[in-house]
């Protein structure tokens, strides 16, 4: 199996997930959507650093991503939680304070 | 005699003293009003003063004697006042210097003025004792004397019009006196509508004067080449002199348009005909100014002018001088007969007299004119005097109907009005006699002289018709007033002093006022005690008057080495001919007016004597006698007769009427016209304009409105509308807000792939 094939299966991570973050009408499906994008980084990281020549330097920001990822979870699971005592809800259509 | 000598350093002090006298007390009058004690005994003290210096000056030049003319003229000896000094030497044309001109005409008129004015000054004293504005009629006559005094010392034609102009004013405030005065109702209206007259006419005359004298002044001959640039009386005459030799003897035509704007001066002034139509009315004034002002010394101040211009004036000038004088003569005689006004026959008597001097000068007999002008200023002001006397006696009754048989009551005033009728009729000894006299005889000489002309047999035919006339209406006068029963309502319950005029009386003065407004009819005053004779102030004065009026024509009763019966006028001819009042162009005047061959002056002379002696005086008085004293029926017949001929003569030949319609209404009716087109026409444009600017502002506003506004609207709406749309795009929906941002990133990512 060559770099397009991680290539690809990456790509389509980040499709989904970016379908995912567009249309779930659940805040937490969101968050997952953006767990599904970080991760096909890290794919993309991890195939190119296998694939390329360079040191270990993909698979080191492979597992920065993944720290930063759960730290994110943490700070946005918060804002979930925010989100939802403010608007008594978890829909993201609804949490439409930004027009204002 | 030492002190009868000019004595050029000293004299002139003295004659400058002379108006400035009475110009000091008007100041004085002015400045105090009320509060100066016996300001009228001030102002009447200082006229005698210059009485006495002008009667002293006067003697030096009756007594004066050698070769040389008695002809003064301080600017030539260096006494004089610069006035719009460019240069400093006296006689440079640019400067105007004004100084004393003291020759025989002046002395001879400046001691008329000053005896007369200190007569009226004096009569004045009882005239117009409780008058409210007594002290500013005494002011007044004093501003006026102070202006006339001038007058006839000016030097110059210039001052001479200044003063001129402001005896204009002063007769102008004079007649209106009574005007403001409430309590006095007497003359009330017909006061200030006079005063307006007088003083609207005479402007007429003095815009001639003074058109006449700046052309003489400033007019450049083209044959002489120059122009007079001087004011100065002699420079005037010598340049005369000047052009009419450059002419080759004959007058320019701009000498005689000159000349007869000049003589519209004397018109106006000496209410000559057609502006004689003030004088009448102007005896709405009180009665010492009309004889003051207008019968002794401004209306004498015309005939002046042409003394002191005569040797300016063309043959044609002369001409119409002489027929201008000589038909107002013989036309206000006539009117003079049917007056029943005490003080209108001596108006129109005035008018005529003035008439023969005018005539006199026309006629060449410059020295006639202002000799009855000295003699007429006498007689005349104490008519008026005595007139004034038996107006107050009778309670400011003017209407000869209402008096007679004061000679009885009025003894002194009787007497003084006798004698001085006894000299403007004429009668041989009575000083009117011999300046009338000299008057036909310088009519009668031009008829029978070399110089024959068709208007100077009319002047004399007319003046000796005058004459008649004259005597008659004078005598008339007196017969009325004096001789018969008294006719006046007397009522002695009312018991009030004849000081105590007026008051309690309005209404009926106030009815008599609105009947006689501005037609110049009588004035009636109101019954009361019996007439009594006047107080011994104004008695003085019509004294003295009387004096001068029996004997200035000739002092024969004072110095009979002057009297010649054959040559009566022998004082006044002595001192002034036309070598002594021009001296400086003598020898052309005498060519002009040549001395009469010696059969020729026996012959006219046998005429104008015996005329005046046997002719026209007698018969005058006999008729006024035979019609007033004898037959009183027959006047009113022979009115009833005469018709519209009568009817005509007593309205003044309508030429109120006539001047009221080509004149007056003309000129009110322009200043309509006038009005009018301002109202209308200039109005109009204003508003037009105004109207078009609000117009204009309209479409302005509403340019401002629709395009101005519009724009910023509009820009305001393209925003507002962008500002619409793309908040659409603004939901606050995170997941929308990243579909654009997926969009636009797949977008620029086939954006690159595919570039």
């Amino acid at each position: 199996m060559g770099l397009g094939a991680y290539v690809a299966v990456s790509a389509a991570l980040f499709g989904l997930g970016i379908i995912c973050i567009l249309v779930r009408r659940n805040v937490l499906y969101v968050l997952m959507g953006i767990e599904m994008i970080l991760n096909a980084a890290n794919i993309n990281f991890v195939a190119f650093n296998r694939f390329g020549d360079n040191g270990l330097d993909g698979r080191m920001f492979a597992i920065f991503t993944i720290i930063l990822a759960a730290a994110e979870a943490a700070v946005a699971l918060a804002i979930v939680l925010n989100i939802f005592h403010l608007f008594n809800s978890i829909k993201p259509s609804e949490a439409d304070l930004l027009r204002e | 005699m030492a002190f009868l000598e000019f004595n050029a350093g000293f004299d002139y002090g003295l004659l400058l003293a002379v108006p400035f006298i009475p110009l000091f007390g008007y100041a004085l009058q002015i400045a105090f009003r009320k509060k100066l004690p016996f300001g009228d005994k001030i102002l009447t003290g200082g006229m005698g003063i210059v009485m006495a210096i002008t009667v002293y000056m006067a003697f030096k030049a009756i007594f004066h004697h050698g070769d040389e003319p008695f002809f003064h003229e301080s600017a030539r000896e260096g006494h004089f006042f610069k006035w719009f000094y460019t240069v400093m030497e006296w006689d440079d044309p640019k400067n105007v210097a004004a100084g004393i001109l003291y020759d025989p005409l002046g002395a001879v008129l400046l001691a008329v003025v000053g005896i007369v004015s200190f007569c009226v000054h004096l009569y004045s004293q009882g005239y117009m004792h409780g008058d409210k504005r007594y002290n500013i009629f005494f002011a007044n006559i004093s501003l006026f004397t102070f202006a006339m005094l001038s007058l006839v010392l000016s030097d110059n034609i210039l001052f001479f019009f200044i003063f001129w102009e402001i005896m204009g004013l002063m007769s102008y405030l004079l007649i209106g006196h009574f005007s403001h005065d409430p309590d006095n109702v007497y003359f009330h209206r017909w006061a200030t509508w006079a005063s307006k007259k007088a003083f609207l006419t005479t402007r007429v005359g003095d815009v001639c004067l003074l058109i006449g004298m700046l052309m003489f002044f400033g007019w450049t001959d083209p044959e002489l080449g120059r122009a007079c640039n001087s004011f100065r009386f002699t420079d005037l005459w010598a340049h005369s002199q000047a052009v009419v030799e450059a002419n080759n003897g004959q007058f320019p035509v701009w000498m005689t348009v000159a000349g007869l704007f000049t003589f519209g001066g004397t018109v106006g002034k000496s209410a000559q005909f057609p502006l004689h139509i003030w004088l009448p009315d102007a005896m709405a004034g009180p009665t010492p100014v009309s004889a003051m002002i207008h019968a002794a010394t401004m209306v004498a101040a015309g005939v002046f002018l042409l003394g002191r211009m005569f040797p300016l004036f063309s043959p044609e000038v002369l001409t119409v001088v002489t027929i201008i004088g000589a038909t107002t003569a013989l036309f206000a005689a006539t009117i003079g007969m049917t007056a029943w006004d005490l003080k209108a026959v001596l108006a129109w008597s005035t008018i005529s007299q003035l008439g023969f001097m005018v005539a006199a000068v026309g006629l060449g007999g410059v020295v006639a004119g202002m000799f009855h002008m000295t003699t007429h200023a006498f007689f005349k002001a104490c008519l008026f005097l005595s007139a004034g006397s038996v107006i107050h006696a009778c309670h400011h009754e003017q209407d000869m109907h209402k008096m007679g048989g004061l000679r009885k009551h009025l003894p002194i005033t009787f007497w003084c009005m006798t004698i001085c009728t006894l000299a403007i009729a004429g009668v041989p000894f009575f000083s009117g006699f011999y300046s009338k006299d000299m008057i036909l005889l310088a009519g009668w000489e031009g008829i029978l002289g070399s110089q024959f002309d068709g208007w100077k047999l009319y002047a004399t035919l007319a003046l000796s018709l005058a004459a008649i006339l004259t005597a008659f209406y004078m005598f008339r006068m007196v017969f009325l007033t004096f001789f018969g029963e008294y006719r006046g309502d007397v009522s002695e319950g009312h018991g009030h002093g004849h000081d105590d005029h007026g008051h309690g009386h309005d209404d009926h003065h106030d009815h008599h006022e609105v009947e006689h407004a501005e037609d110049g009819g009588i004035a009636h005053g109101h019954p009361g005690p019996v007439p009594v004779e006047v107080p011994w102030k104004m008695a003085t004065a019509l004294c003295i008057l009387a004096f001068l009026g029996m004997f200035s024509g000739d002092f024969w009763l004072l110095d009979l080495q002057f009297w010649n019966i054959y040559h009566p006028h022998a004082w006044f001819e002595h001192m002034a001919t036309l070598d002594t009042l021009y001296p400086n162009v003598s020898g052309w005047l005498g060519e002009r007016f040549p001395e009469p061959d010696a059969h020729t002056a026996h012959v006219a002379h046998n005429y104008a004597f015996f005329g005046s002696v046997f002719l026209i005086a007698p018969l005058g008085i006999f008729l006024a006698y035979f019609l007033y004293v004898r037959r009183r029926d027959l006047p009113a017949k022979i009115t009833g007769a005469l018709g519209i001929v009568y009817e005509t003569v007593r309205d003044k030949y309508y030429i109120d009427q006539v001047i009221n319609a080509t004149v007056i209404k003309p000129s009110v009716a322009f200043g309509r016209l006038l009005k009018l087109i301002d109202e209308r026409l200039v109005d109009g444009l204003v508003l037009l304009v105004g109207a078009i600017n609000k117009q204009l502002g309209v479409v302005s506003a509403a340019f401002d409105r629709i395009v101005v506004d519009g724009l910023v609207n509009f820009v305001g709406l393209v925003s507002q509308t962008f500002g619409a749309v793309s908040r659409l795009l603004q939901t606050g929906r995170v997941q929308q807000y990243a579909a654009f941002a997926v969009g636009g990133a797949l977008l620029t990512a086939a954006w690159l792939i595919l570039s």
